[in-house]
């Protein structure tokens, strides 16, 4: 009789259940033998610790609002700096009231990039050549202004966080084209386009990105007569498109490599010549396989971004370190690194997650 | 591996032959381009070149430029700066990507003979020296037989630390960061004794130090580093209006003009020489195809060394550097300019 009264009791308050449930997995994972014990404990007594000396430092004791160090406490995070700063480390030196354009081109970029790899949008095709093809040029458009009424906001003032986005977007989207040429290039049966493929790959890719960029703020005014100017940009994009082409191409080539050969000799068996292939039988399923290489290529490249600051561009790792160079703000390196891992690690965690669930759709729609 | 292809690369950029311009082309062309190219740091020098909060440079030597761009074209506005990375910033003067640096390069004898460059003076008498934690007592460098001292890796300051601890007979042990935040940052934490670096670059990292109160800048001072406005060799006009613009500068601070007072000086003075260098009198700016009125317009937009050096180095600054060598020469310091006349 008892029993059922208890049991009736515990049933209407599911919370108590709960709490059973997870006490009854503490015990079985966390604390099932006394070694078990000694390390959870350990860790926990470590995050505790850890936690301690972060949280007073970075949040209790901080200071969130003022004009310079003065306002700041030597023992605690000044969010200050970045607060103040927030609008260059975003934008640069882009002047304040066309900072919507920067905002218009990202969000342009994020719309047609989700309807492209949503599952059931129609015209993706379009949304395709639209994101390749007339992207780049209405981004810069928009960007540098000069017609139609904007006002030309030249490159230099260009920086910060939306210059790192700007130089990922334009490595992986205008590479993305040519290392899909180059890949079917490098398999191609006709000698020359082969070689020349090969020669391109090999050459780029045994480059580090930095050599290249030294070679473009060094070498190239050599080549060219005296007063000629030099894009710093342009030339940062050309020498990550360069760089960023060949590695893709080699994870495209490997995607191309993982169809089964069955697949062209099927294509060939129903009377499709070498473009029919590629474009309706390998190309798609080479692009299913290659998801995880290009994110992985994607984030290195994000992170490879940092090295512009060999031709005078501030993106954001440079821009904040200048900051915390001012007098005004001098030494405040702790906090502006900070601010720049959690921006690098929040910009590389999302690409990866997105590759996740990007790869999990695509298993499904295999499956079907 | 990647070192030796920059090694390669700085080799072969600094090998290739610079572009050769006839005398008074520089002026020329920077008249034509409406704008000075200015060669600064990326925004790390503190007090010399950095950004404010509205991305505006600011910095002794960014203020220098701006003198130059108002003896030159009238206007301290119409430059351009360009920042560059230590490592790219001869080559890119000599490809004549910039017209000038004014980086914080230290004007030695290897630079100026193989380099294809020319100073057109001195801007900032540096020199290398050491911090210590107060609490250390240490009275001079002597004092730091055994210590362990931080020093920025492969810098002419490691070599230089090595030169004054052999020539004092005393030991130490190196510990090499790679930026000078690295440095201080050790200092602070006890991971060595003293850090060793160029004054003005102690001052600053003595701002930014927790507790600056709590450490010192020993008085030793054991290497020169003098400072200042880098040019290409091929033009001696420019050379000429660049080293002039410094000593406006310099001058003005002698004969007690200033930014605020100029046009009153330049209207009423009686002083011959400031008559002279003002314009009132002679035709002083014609001799180098300036304005009449060109320094007027350089202390107009930079005020005279003193302020200058007070606003972005000295009191005025956070850093709080004092002037030391950067003084009047009749005040003690080495700061002389040659007679207007």
């Amino acid at each position: 009789m008892t029993a059922v009264v208890n049991s009736s009791r515990v049933e209407r308050s599911p919370a108590i259940a709960q709490l059973r449930r997870r006490l009854a997995w503490a015990r079985a994972n966390l604390f099932a033998r006394p070694i078990d014990v000694l390390l959870t404990s350990t860790i926990a007594a470590a995050a505790v610790a850890l936690l301690w000396a972060i949280v007073p430092w970075a949040f209790i004791d901080a200071v969130w609002v003022g004009e310079n160090r003065a306002a700041c406490r030597p023992d605690a995070a000044c969010w200050a700096f970045i607060v103040n700063r927030g609008g260059q480390f975003l934008y640069g030196f882009y002047p304040q009231p066309e900072r919507w354009r920067v905002n218009a081109v990202f969000l342009i970029f994020a719309v047609s990039v989700f309807l492209l790899l949503r599952r059931d949008t129609p015209g993706k095709r379009v949304v395709a050549f639209f994101l390749l093809l007339v992207f780049p040029i209405l981004g810069y458009v928009l960007l540098h202004g000069g017609v139609a009424g904007l006002s030309r906001v030249t490159t230099d003032k260009w920086g910060g966080l939306s210059l790192t986005l700007l130089l990922g977007v334009a490595g992986i989207v205008v590479s993305f084209p040519i290392a899909i040429v180059l890949a079917l290039g490098r398999q191609s049966e006709m000698p020359l386009f082969r070689w020349a493929s090969i020669a391109y790959i090999e050459i780029c890719r045994g480059l580090p990105l930095i050599a290249v960029l030294f070679m473009a703020r060094i070498l190239l005014p050599y080549a060219f007569p005296v007063g000629s100017e030099f894009d710093p940009l342009a030339l940062a994009v050309t020498g990550i498109i360069l760089f960023e082409s060949a590695y893709l191409a080699e994870v495209f080539r490997g995607g191309f490599q993982a169809i089964p050969k069955g697949q062209a000799e099927a294509a060939a068996a129903i009377g499709f010549g070498y473009w029919r292939t590629a474009i309706y039988v390998t190309l798609p399923q080479m692009l299913r396989v290659v998801v995880p290489g290009v994110v992985n290529n994607a984030i290195a490249l994000v992170k490879n971004t940092t090295l512009v600051v060999i031709l005078g561009l501030f993106e954001v790792l440079n821009i904040v370190a200048a900051g915390a160079a001012d007098p005004d703000w001098l030494g405040l390196h702790a906090e502006g690194y900070v601010f720049v891992g959690l921006v690098f690690w929040g910009l590389c965690f999302a690409m990866s997650r997105y590759s996740q669930s990007l790869e999990r759709e695509l298993k499904a729609a295999e499956r079907s | 591996m990647k070192s030796i292809i920059l090694a390669a690369l700085a080799l072969a950029g600094a090998a290739a032959l610079p572009a050769e311009a006839a005398e008074g082309d520089t002026v020329k062309a920077i008249r034509a381009r409406g704008e000075l190219l200015c060669g600064v740091s990326t925004g790390v020098s503190t007090g010399m070149s950095t950004l404010d909060n509205q991305g505006n440079w600011k910095g002794m030597e960014v203020e220098f430029c701006r003198g130059l761009a108002a003896a030159i074209l009238g206007d301290a506005s119409k430059v351009k700066f360009v920042p560059l990375e230590f490592r790219v910033a001869f080559t890119t003067l000599q490809s004549g990507a910039a017209d000038i640096l004014a980086r914080t390069a230290t004007w030695s004898y290897s630079r100026d003979a193989s380099l294809n460059l020319d100073w057109a003076g001195v801007y900032m008498y540096d020199g290398q020296g050491f911090m210590v934690a107060k609490k250390l007592g240490a009275k001079s460098g002597k004092d730091l037989n055994g210590a362990s001292i931080c020093v920025s890796a492969g810098t002419t300051s490691e070599l230089n630390l090595a030169d004054y601890f052999r020539s004092n007979g005393m030991k130490y042990t190196v510990i090499t960061g790679s930026t000078r935040e690295q440095n201080q940052q050790s200092l602070e934490s006890g991971r060595c004794d003293a850090y060793s670096n160029e004054r003005g670059g102690l001052a600053a990292s003595r701002t930014a130090m927790k507790n600056p109160d709590d450490w010192v800048i020993l008085p030793d001072v054991f290497s020169k580093e003098p400072l200042g406005p880098t040019l290409r060799q091929d033009d001696a006009r420019f050379r000429d209006i660049v080293a002039w613009t410094l000593n406006i500068i310099i001058a003005a601070e002698e004969f007690g003009v200033t930014k605020a007072n100029v046009a009153e000086q330049a209207a009423s003075s009686t002083n011959p020489e400031v008559q002279r260098m003002l314009g009132k009198t002679g035709e002083f700016g014609k001799m180098l195809g300036m304005e009449q009125d060109w320094a007027v317009k350089v202390i107009a937009a930079t005020g005279n060394y003193g302020e200058l050096y007070e606003r972005n180095l000295g009191s005025g600054s956070p850093i709080k550097l004092d002037r030391g060598l950067n003084s009047l020469w009749s005040k003690g310091g080495l700061l002389y300019s040659p007679p207007f006349r």
